[in-house]
C-alpha cells in the first residue's frame, strides 16, 4: 500500500485560505520564467495558452513535436500495434487542441495533463470500455490560476520527478507497469512509497482555491 | 463537494484509477467519490501525476510522416459533442448520471424484496454497479463477499458492524466482513455498491435469487 506520511492529516480541515500562500515559497519562485524561451518544462504552459487564445498552429506544432513521439511510444508498450498507436497518438493531441480551455495548470503540469488524455484514449480503444471521470472544475473564463501557484505546482513535479528517479530499479520497473495497465490493483496494492505528500498538499491546496473561486 | 467525509478510497484503488486499470465499475465508484471528496481528488491527481513522469520518460517513437498535417485535419473537423453538462449539486454526482440518464428521478428501480430495490448500470462485466434503494430504518440482508465490496452514500446514512456513514463516505468490505446495513431513521438511503465478484447471502431465499438479480 501506499501508506504515506499523510493518512494523520486525511480528517484534517483544509487550512485557510490566508495560510496558503506562505512567504518562503513566494522568494524561492521569484525570478523564475514562466514562459521562458526553451530552458524549461514551464514553457510548454504558455503553449497551451497560445492555443487557448490564439488557436496558434506554431505552438501546436512544437508540442506536437515534444509529445506525440512519447504518446507513441506509452501506447505500444501498453499493448497497442504500431499502427493503432499512431492513429491514437494523433487523436490525442488533436484533443489537446479542442480542451486547451479545460487545462489547469495549478494542478497539473502539461506532461502529467497530456498522459491522462492518452490513458483516456487507452482504455477508450484498447479496453473498449468508458472511463467515467469526475465532475469537472474550472476556473471558468473570469478567474485564472494565480501565476506563483502555476510555478509552485511545477516546483512541486520537479521534485516528484528527481524522487522517483532516484527509486531502485525495480521499483521504477513496476511503477512503469502499473501506469501501462499491465498491474491489476492487488498487484499495485503490494507496493510502497511512492514519494507523493508534497505535491498532494499542493493540489490540494489549488482546489481549495478553486472552490473558493467558484463560490 | 461534501466537507465531513470520513471514510475514503484507499491508496491502490486511486493509483489503479489513475493508472487507467480498473473494472469500468470501479472506475464509476472513483469517479463518484472523487467529484465530492476533494481529499482524494486531489490524491488521484498526483498519482495523474506519476503517469505524467512515467509519459515523459518514455523514448520516442517516431511519428508517420505527414502526422502532423493528419492531426491538423482532424482538428479542422472540430471538437466532438460536449457531453451535457450536469447539475453540480444534486444526489447523483454528474458521472453517475452519465449512467443513469438523469438524477434520481430517472433510476429504474427493481425491487429486490423488504423494500430493498437495486439498479444495475450498465458496465462492463469483470464488476458489477449498481444502485441500492434501502428504505429509513430497513436493512440489507446480512452478505459476505467473495471479492472485494465498495459501498458509497449519495443520500441518507447507514449503520452497521464496522461504523456509521453517511453521504460521500465509502465502506470497502472483503472477504473477511460479513455485515448487516441498517438505514437511519431520517431518510431513505441512496448508495452506490460495486462489486468484482458475487456477494455472499447468509439467509437462503436472496440466495436463490441471486442469480437472477446479479446481486
Amino acid at each position: 500500500m501506499f501508506t504515506e506520511i499523510d493518512t494523520a492529516i486525511l480528517d484534517d480541515p483544509a487550512p485557510p485560505l490566508s495560510a496558503d500562500r506562505p512567504r518562503v515559497v513566494q522568494k524561492r519562485i521569484k525570478g523564475k520564467r514562466v514562459n521562458g524561451s526553451c530552458d524549461s518544462k514551464a514553457e510548454w504552459v504558455g503553449h497551451i495558452k497560445r492555443i487557448r487564445e490564439a488557436q496558434d498552429q506554431a505552438a501546436f506544432a512544437e508540442l506536437f513535436q515534444h509529445f506525440a513521439p512519447r504518446i507513441k511510444a506509452f501506447l505500444i508498450k501498453s499493448g497497442s500495434d504500431t499502427a493503432m498507436a499512431e492513429e491514437c497518438a494523433q487523436e490525442v493531441m488533436a484533443t489537446l487542441w479542442h480542451k486547451a480551455h479545460l487545462f489547469d495548470p495549478s494542478r497539473a503540469t502539461v506532461a502529467t495533463w497530456v498522459f491522462t488524455i492518452a490513458r483516456n484514449k487507452r482504455i477508450d480503444v484498447l479496453r473498449r470500455q468508458r472511463r467515467p471521470e469526475p465532475e469537472d472544475l474550472g476556473w471558468g473564463p473570469e478567474a485564472e490560476p494565480d501565476q506563483d501557484d502555476v510555478i509552485a505546482l511545477q516546483q512541486e513535479t520537479a521534485q516528484l520527478r528527481r524522487a522517483l528517479r532516484a527509486l531502485p530499479e525495480a521499483q521504477k520497473d513496476l511503477i512503469e507497469k502499473a501506469y501501462f495497465g499491465d498491474l491489476t490493483h492487488r498487484e499495485i496494492a503490494s507496493q510502497t512509497g511512492l514519494p507523493l505528500g508534497t505535491i498532494k498538499s499542493r493540489i490540494r491546496l489549488a482546489l481549495d482555491r478553486l472552490r473558493h473561486a467558484m463560490n | 463537494m461534501e466537507q465531513n467525509i470520513r471514510h475514503h478510497l484507499t491508496d491502490d484503488l486511486l493509483m489503479a484509477y489513475a493508472a487507467g486499470s480498473l473494472p469500468e465499475a470501479f472506475d464509476l465508484m472513483v469517479a463518484t467519490h472523487i467529484s465530492l471528496c476533494d481529499h482524494c481528488r486531489a490524491r488521484v491527481e498526483s498519482f495523474d501525476a506519476v503517469g505524467g513522469h512515467v509519459l515523459g520518460e518514455q523514448d520516442t517513437v517516431t511519428m508517420d510522416q505527414g502526422s502532423l498535417a493528419a492531426t491538423m485535419a482532424l482538428i479542422a473537423q472540430g471538437a466532438p459533442m460536449a457531453k451535457p453538462t450536469r447539475p453540480a449539486c444534486s444526489v447523483l454526482p454528474a458521472p453517475l448520471q452519465d449512467y443513469v440518464g438523469g438524477d434520481v428521478n430517472a433510476i429504474r428501480w427493481r425491487s429486490i424484496g423488504m423494500g430493498v430495490k437495486q439498479a444495475i448500470l450498465p458496465t462492463t462485466r469483470e464488476a458489477t454497479a449498481r444502485l441500492l434503494f434501502i428504505p429509513a430504518g430497513a436493512a440489507v440482508p446480512d452478505h459476505g463477499h467473495n471479492g472485494i465490496e465498495l459501498t458509497m452514500v449519495l443520500q441518507g446514512a447507514f449503520s452497521d458492524e464496522v461504523d456509521h456513514f453517511a453521504r460521500g463516505d465509502v465502506e470497502i468490505a472483503d472477504e473477511d466482513l460479513e455485515h448487516t446495513p441498517v438505514a437511519d431513521m431520517a431518510e431513505d438511503c441512496i448508495c452506490l455498491a460495486v462489486t468484482d465478484a458475487p456477494l455472499k447471502f447468509s439467509k437462503l431465499m436472496p440466495r436463490l435469487f441471486q442469480p437472477f438479480l446479479r446481486i
